[in-house]
């Protein structure tokens, strides 16, 4: 299973940077396993790129993404619940103690040949 | 008949000013939108924990924003209402004199006797090889991160594209502390000097324009008009690296960035008003099919208008007047007392607009020429990574010569974003390579839904 990487050296560790609003409550989620802390008020793409660098693999097969127009019209950001429901990160709020995957459920079998 | 049912697609400015006119005729309208909070992309609110004043947040729009929030709150009060207002609701189908929406996974249908869709507009997007890295975005997602998240989308930005928007979203990055590595726009300056009589419609909004650019270039922001995009740099793994482009000298430059903010001005989103089979006519200035509709914004079905970005793109102010006109229209389609001197005032205010509107597509056109340059390898459609190499393939070797057949054959139009950042693109690239004209490539169908639904969604009875 192809999880998002730890940064390389030289990259900073997050795609995103945030440039005020910083006084917020702190928010605690999971992404791929790895715990990580977001801010109140956050999307959950904004959590997640303050975090890492990419949001999914896409499963075509041409890069890591990292989504693209942010008000709900491309659908590049789709990531998923360890439960399996899937939620576009750029209009879902985060909450305390989500677990997120990055990688789409169903295409893990696919990539068992 | 008691009261006309009205129902009003979209909470942006067109949507609330036709709300308010509507409720002032003691109407009770129905307002659907998608977006948590209303104010639609330009006056997007940020979320209730947020601190940032007007100001700070909207710039010159500060006054225009805060009182379009102000009536829209005014119209939700404190305990009922005068609308009933339906937010995180997603409008995707219309048939049989009912909108369908979708909201927390329930589906319903709401019947109306009037509909007005202000459903807005997305940016417009030509693509460049690389443009799938992770790091490029759409100058509308950057402006979102900033406004509503205080994000920036990266350590070192480029702005590429063309248009009013790519200078004001330039200039609020510089004003946010964000590092701008340049903005690089694909039309010629002598275009703007040329558009300059359309432009003075609106002196303020002009005088505001020109004050961006200089700002811009005070921060030692490289400006660079009539650019040539080659090639976003960067790899499948950590995404953009930097920006390669010919400068108006034929020059080829780099600049070194993290983060692409992508776009060439705005395309209406028509999906609902054609799903409502309203009558589309090509408009040769933009190079796009958009909805035919009367001034006022009557579509050619009975009981359907449009008004705002998403008939044609005039801006926050343009759209707060459509609003308006539309409400004005659907009043007097069903008899209720309007009165002209508005209606006539309105009108002459969006002549205006409309005036204003020609010069930017005169002073920032779409840069048509770049389809049918853009090298094979480059990918045409992001959600499934389809080249212009097979989309050309699909017209000279298969004869798919219609954006639909091609769509069917290499799939173009037909991922998960339905067309919306590849459809105009796909559309050009076809025409160049059939030979034929833009119009004769057609126009993508709308599909219900228009947006994907997941498939846990439910009937409501």
């Amino acid at each position: 299973m192809m999880n998002i990487s730890r940064p390389k050296p030289g990259l900073s560790s997050s795609r995103f940077a945030r440039l005020a609003e910083t006084e917020r409550p702190a928010v605690c989620i999971v992404i791929d396993g790895r715990p990580a802390e977001a801010l109140a008020g956050d999307t959950l793409m904004v959590a997640i790129l303050n975090n890492a660098r990419e949001l999914r693999e896409s499963e075509f097969g041409d890069a890591r993404r990292a989504g693209f127009c942010l008000m709900g019209a491309c659908q590049d950001c789709w990531v998923w619940t360890v439960d399996g429901a899937r939620l576009r990160a750029c209009t879902t709020v985060v909450e305390e103690g989500m677990q997120i995957v990055t990688t789409q459920p169903g295409a893990a079998w696919a990539n068992l040949v | 008949m008691g009261q006309p049912r009205v129902i009003i697609v979209g909470a942006g400015p067109a949507g609330v000013r036709c709300a308010e006119t509507l409720v002032a005729a003691g109407l009770r309208p129905t307002v659907v939108d998608e977006n948590r909070r209303d104010g639609g992309q330009i006056y997007r609110r940020q979320p209730d924990n947020f601190t940032r004043p007007y100001a700070k947040l909207y710039g010159t729009e500060a006054a225009g924003a805060q009182a379009l929030h102000e009536s829209f709150d005014a119209l939700c009060g404190k305990s009922g209402g005068k609308i009933d207002y339906l937010p995180e609701t997603l409008a995707w189908n219309i048939a049989d004199g009912e909108l369908h929406v979708t909201h927390n996974q329930r589906t319903r249908s709401l019947p109306y006797d009037a509909l007005v869709i202000c459903s807005g507009a997305t940016d417009r997007l030509m693509p460049v090889k690389g443009w799938h890295y992770a790091g490029t975005y759409s100058l509308g997602a950057s402006q979102i991160a900033l406004k509503s998240q205080a994000c920036a989308i990266g350590r070192q930005i480029v702005f590429m594209g063309t248009g009013p928007l790519l200078y004001l979203v330039a200039s609020q990055y510089v004003k946010a502390g964000a590092r701008v590595a340049a903005v690089l726009d694909t039309s010629p300056f002598m275009r703007r000097v040329a558009a300059l009589p359309k432009l003075l419609a609106r002196p303020a909004v002009l005088r505001n324009g020109l004050a961006l650019v200089m700002g811009l270039k005070r921060a030692g922001v490289p400006v660079l008009t009539g650019i040539t995009p080659i090639e976003i740099k960067g790899s499948p793994e950590t995404g953009v690296q930097g920006v390669v482009i010919r400068d108006n000298r034929g020059n080829e430059r780099s600049f070194e960035c993290d983060a692409v903010a992508m776009g060439y001005h705005l395309r209406p989103e028509t999906q609902l008003a054609d799903l409502a089979r309203c009558a589309f006519r090509f408009d040769h200035e933009t190079r796009q099919w958009l909805p035919e509709t009367g001034e006022d914004g009557r579509t050619s079905v009975p009981g359907v208008y449009l008004a705002g970005d998403g008939m044609r793109v005039l801006g926050a102010d343009g759209a707060e007047i459509g609003g308006r006109l539309a409400a004005l229209a659907v009043l007097k389609d069903f008899k209720c007392p309007v009165s002209d001197d508005e209606l006539f005032a309105l009108r002459a205010r969006q002549a205006g607009m409309e005036r204003f509107r020609r010069g930017l597509v005169q002073a920032f056109p779409w840069p048509a020429q770049q389809a049918a340059q853009l090298p094979d390898e480059a990918i045409v459609c992001r959600c499934e990574a389809i080249t212009a190499g097979e989309l050309r393939r699909t017209v000279c070797d298969k004869g798919a010569q219609e954006a639909n057949r091609a769509k069917a054959l290499c799939r173009v139009g037909m991922g998960r974003c339905q067309g919306r950042y590849c459809g105009n693109a796909g559309a050009e690239v076809i025409a160049h390579a059939a030979g034929v004209p833009l119009e004769q490539v057609g126009r993508l169908r709308g599909q219900a839904p228009v947006k994907p639904l997941p498939i846990a969604v439910s009937e409501e009875k």
